[in-house]
């Protein structure tokens, strides 16, 4: 009785390390994360302080609007990718993919969003190294050089984000294998293929081989798809800091005019 | 089965309202041009907003205690790195 009750809490304690370590590799990458994009908004500090009025007169161009829109969108789709990993935790697979799909769209629309934004700006000749922009005030230049590094790095972060959330898609989404087939059943050689004909058992049987036995072990969908459940909540965090960095992008950029 | 680690979908939601809430009234601070006070405004509504995105949607209120020690730690690396940066730039 005692025994098998210790063994049974062994068992959860081995899971249950293996899902937070899993959890705390990925914040150890968040954090190098945060470090980097902090460093950044220090660089952004040290120029705004330099050249005030420069930094002003350059936010003015953005429009807040499509800013707010974006801020809107990452918002959401946050909350989206909370509601997918909540609903795989109630092995609600399908609602789950549903939510994962409209995260990637969300993102997409970011993205879209941005490309109007950045060809506008390319239009009047705003990027790094442009004439018109070698020919402004230093404090204007470093706007720019800065606004497209960081909403460059940001952006390239959300496309890295859907990539990954697609990816997750289609491994939540995937049915489990259905047909089995045994062949072969003979002295030389014993296998099992599944129904993409996929080996999944080779066995070099001998001569003196009679007798093969087999168990399939057939599992529910959703038992399947919730062994992603920790890689999903990873997935998320990942969403969610992307999501944290446009939060201090969008007023430093857009909102200090 | 295991416990569920994630929150009732409704919790989500209204995280959500709130930085929506928040969002509204950043833009809003900034439109009546605070002068100075604009930035420490936009960066103290920006820290709320952050901070319920950590708590709620990444799940830092719930997690274990080593989670929230390095949480800590970085956002402290990232403070002393900042102010003695601001420091160096104000005091040279």
């Amino acid at each position: 009785m005692s025994t098998a009750a210790h063994a049974d809490t062994g068992h959860h304690l081995e899971h249950h390390q293996d899902h937070t370590g899993a959890k705390i590799g990925m914040w150890l990458f968040l954090f190098t994360e945060l470090l980097m994009f902090g460093s950044l908004f220090l660089v952004y500090s040290d120029y705004r302080m330099q050249f005030p009025a420069d930094f002003h007169y350059s936010a003015s161009t953005l429009d807040p609007l499509v800013g707010t829109i974006n801020t809107l969108i990452l918002l959401t789709s946050s909350l989206t990718m909370a509601l997918a990993i909540a609903a795989l935790d109630r092995n609600r697979h399908r609602v789950a993919v549903r939510l994962m799909g409209v995260t990637i769209v969300l993102g997409g629309i970011f993205l879209i969003n941005k490309y109007f934004e950045w060809s506008a700006k390319f239009a009047h000749d705003l990027y790094p190294g442009s004439e018109t922009l070698s020919l402004m005030a230093e404090g204007e230049r470093q706007f720019f050089n800065l606004y497209y590094a960081m909403t460059g790095l940001h952006g390239l972060h959300v496309l890295a984000g859907m990539i990954i959330i697609a990816v997750m898609l289609w491994l939540v989404a995937r049915k489990p294998r259905q047909k089995y087939m045994l062949l072969d059943v003979k002295p030389a050689r014993v296998a099992l293929q599944d129904d993409s004909e996929r080996n999944l058992l080779v066995l070099p049987a001998g001569e003196d081989l009679h007798e093969v036995h087999v168990t399939l072990v057939y599992e529910k969908h959703e038992e399947l798809s919730r062994r992603h459940l920790i890689h999903l909540e990873n997935t998320g965090l990942f969403w969610h800091l992307v999501d944290l960095i446009w939060i201090f992008l969008f007023p430093l950029f857009y909102l200090i005019t | 089965m295991e416990k569920q680690a994630t929150l009732p979908y409704g919790k989500y939601v209204m995280v959500w309202f709130g930085l929506l809430a928040l969002t509204a009234l950043t833009v809003t601070a900034a439109s009546l041009h605070f002068g100075k006070w604009s930035v420490l405004a936009a960066i103290i509504i920006a820290t709320v907003k952050s901070s319920l995105v950590v708590l709620y949607f990444m799940n830092m209120k719930y997690e274990e205690k080593i989670f929230k020690i390095m949480l800590a730690v970085a956002i402290l690396t990232l403070m002393v790195i900042m102010v003695l940066t601001f420091a160096d730039i104000l005091f040279r």
